[in-house]
């Protein structure tokens, strides 16, 4: 009985306490409820030595907007992000993207669930995939100006469409997450919405934790089936109806001693993908695989500065005669790329890069010089693994 | 393949079962990790986020984070901002409806007591500014206390079975600390007036409680690192307005406090900042003692 006066005396006495610091009262406005907004502006400068209108990768058709964008000044990637809780159980997010031509195209458009329980989350929308690990990442945070090469060749850039996923987060101790989706199959490698607009699925597992402190590891592994009908790749347009199939696997280790990553860190990535497609290409029957892969390392050394190296590899099937002079023909040659690059931050809201690539994704090497800024204005979210 | 996910599942359920009968919390900081362990001791399985080496500002989204915050019934963090860069992410990814902002499960230290440092305006040429005052409450003991408080109700409420052990708890840490307020208090008089030059205006609530006065901050702006050009005019200033310590975190790099500390010929303290930083700041209490020991101590002064 004693405690409990002794207990309700300072009760009183800390809730006395806690109104001497009385804090400012909200107000109520119109404006109260405005969701989070988020604009990147990123602005580039590129040379290249070839012609970039002409830009091919040996052996593969390529979907739109690929190459490695128009020389000289350019504001391409920029984005403008809207997110904001929905609800108690429904979070929103809306991206709008200039593309490097200059066009406005919503990249992103998705309401996904909080806290379903169980470990389910359900998201619908436009997205990009849950695929891979790169394919999440919107281009601010991308460590080079441009995606690897597998991701321009295999994905078309990246795997976004309209859809719906489904993922399940395991009651593990270490991270493991199993997730399926299905999309419209408007965007590459799928096409004009086959299936009735159910053209693309996809199943993926990712898994990871931490060794210690400083290191910790993620690692994936995707399907992805995706039905073609009439999918028009190239200038002049080479079609393609039929299966697509994709297999890939990621693995990304990161380093940051007694885990700062403020001060120093160290990122190493590496992706591979598998393409196999089948069905009709130009009319000829067409049945063959295609494979890349790409690994990077970024090591920031000291705070601000960071440097990386990346190297890109593809190799495709040569589908036969028939494909001679299309898209698909070899030329005997299996395209790589080298790109270093090293940028400075002032803090996470500003970077400036410079980057060089040697792009041999076709016989004739391209030396390109890319100078690039990113600044973050307004609300910025924190960004994933 | 179907017989590995099937023993997989069982293992689970069977690990599950095992900690069912233990309420699960996800701590941001040791702090707070060390206030859970006062006020729930061995009725929970506390998951420490960080270490007391570790900014807290700047911690990668890792996937063991989310792993961990998927299983929370509790969530206690500083809030007020200080883990916008991370928290967010792993709340929204792990699924977990209790620690979803607003649930009784979320709960957030520094939003429980009052708040120094909130701007007047907030833009980010001013640095890393938290719109909701300084978030590092945590080193002024009275506020500990309002938050130990505020904790031990939430602990009621979500897991009421265990009400009168978190009133038990809360009520022997309430004596203790009680005590060890006045003890501090005593021993800490020669601090009362003395000027600091600090890192970063994480100490704020510690030199308010002690009666000392920021001189100047070594970060040009909060959460910008110093550059040598601003640690010149640090300078010029600390010839105007002398100050008697320079202190830094034990989390924090000690190249720019320990530069002005030489050429100002000022006494150089690196202070412990949260639970386990130093051998001595092993609990709450532990990291006060040894906070006011160092700060005695460098004043010349033994505890």
């Amino acid at each position: 009985m004693k405690q409990f006066v002794s207990h309700m005396l300072w009760v009183g006495l800390i809730t006395g306490a806690t109104s001497a610091y009385a804090q400012p009262v909200p107000k109520i406005s119109s404006n109260q409820y405005n969701p989070a907004m988020s604009l990147i502006i990123n602005g580039k400068y590129s040379q290249f030595s070839n012609d970039p209108d002409n830009y091919t990768i040996a052996g593969f058709a390529l979907g739109e907007e690929t190459g490695p964008g128009e020389e000289g000044f350019n504001l391409g990637e920029s984005e403008l992000t809207i997110t904001a809780n929905i609800d108690d159980l429904f979070y929103g997010s809306f991206t709008a993207a200039l593309t490097a031509e200059d066009e406005v195209e919503v990249e992103e458009a998705y309401i996904e669930t909080l806290g379903l329980g169980s470990g389910f989350t359900i998201k619908a929308g436009r997205f990009f995939s849950g695929i891979g690990y790169l394919n999440q990442h919107h281009a601010h945070s991308w460590d080079f100006v441009d995606q690897p090469l597998v991701y321009k060749a295999i994905l078309g850039n990246q795997l976004g469409d309209d859809g719906v996923q489904v993922r399940w987060l395991a009651p593990t101790d270490f991270f493991l997450e199993f997730g399926v989706e299905a999309y419209r199959g408007d965007s590459f490698p799928a096409g004009n919405a086959a299936n009735s607009g159910k053209g693309t699925s996809t199943v993926f597992f990712h898994t990871g934790a931490d060794i210690n402190v400083s290191h910790s590891w993620q690692a994936g592994m995707s399907f992805i089936n995706a039905e073609a009908e009439a999918r028009e790749t190239g200038s002049p347009a080479e079609s393609f109806t039929g299966d697509s199939r994709i297999t890939a696997v990621d693995f990304v280790w990161k380093w940051a001693p007694q885990g700062n990553p403020k001060q120093t860190n160290f990122k190493l990535q590496l992706e591979y993908f598998l393409r196999q497609e089948e069905g009709t290409y130009q009319s000829n029957n067409y049945d063959a695989d295609q494979q890349g892969y790409y690994v990077q390392t970024v090591y920031q050394y000291m705070p601000k500065w960071r440097v990386g190296l990346r190297y890109d590899a593809l190799s495709a099937d040569d589908p036969g005669v028939a494909f001679n002079g299309t898209a698909l023909d070899t030329q005997g040659h299996d395209p790589e790329r080298w790109s270093a690059m090293v940028d400075w931050s002032r803090t996470e809201f500003s970077r400036l890069r410079f980057q060089y690539s040697r792009d041999d994704a076709s016989p004739d090497s391209d030396n390109q010089f890319y100078l690039q800024y990113f600044m973050s204005l307004g609300a910025h979210g924190a960004h994933r693994f | 393949m179907l017989r590995i996910f099937i023993v997989l599942g069982l293992s689970w359920l069977a690990f599950s079962a095992h900690a069912a009968g233990k309420l699960q919390v996800f701590t941001c900081e040791p702090e707070w990790a060390a206030l859970v362990n006062e006020l729930a001791g061995d009725r929970t399985a506390i998951y420490q986020a960080t270490t007391a080496l570790q900014d807290p500002h700047h911690i990668e989204a890792r996937p063991s984070l989310i792993a961990k915050m998927r299983k929370a019934d509790l969530l206690v963090c500083s809030g007020a901002g200080l883990e916008a860069g991370w928290l967010p992410l792993v709340i929204r990814q792990s699924a977990n409806r209790n620690i979803l902002p607003g649930q009784p499960g979320h709960f957030e230290a520094a939003m429980q007591v009052s708040r120094l440092d909130v701007p007047e305006r907030v833009d980010r040429s001013l640095g890393d500014v938290h719109a909701q005052g300084n978030p590092h409450v945590h080193l002024d003991p009275r506020r500990v206390l309002q938050i130990a408080a505020a904790l031990r109700d939430r602990l009621m409420m979500i897991d009421a079975g265990n009400s009168q052990y978190y009133q038990q708890r809360y009520t022997a840490f309430e004596t203790a600390w009680r005590d060890a307020i006045k003890q501090w208090e005593a021993i800490a008089k020669p601090l009362r007036g003395v000027n600091v030059v600090v890192h970063h205006r994480d100490s704020v609530y510690l030199f308010d409680w002690l009666g000392m006065n920021i001189v100047v901050s070594l970060e040009p702006k909060p959460g910008i690192a110093p550059a040598a050009g601003y640690l010149g005019e640090v300078k010029q200033h600390l010839k105007q307005q002398p100050a008697d310590l320079v202190v830094y975190a034990a989390y924090q790099h000690s190249r720019a406090a320990r530069w002005i500390s030489r050429e100002m010929n000022i006494p150089l303290v690196k202070l412990p900042y949260t639970v386990g930083a130093t051998p001595t700041a092993t609990s709450l209490k532990g990291l006060f003692d040894d906070t006011l020991s160092h700060l005695l101590a460098a004043l010349g002064q033994s505890s």
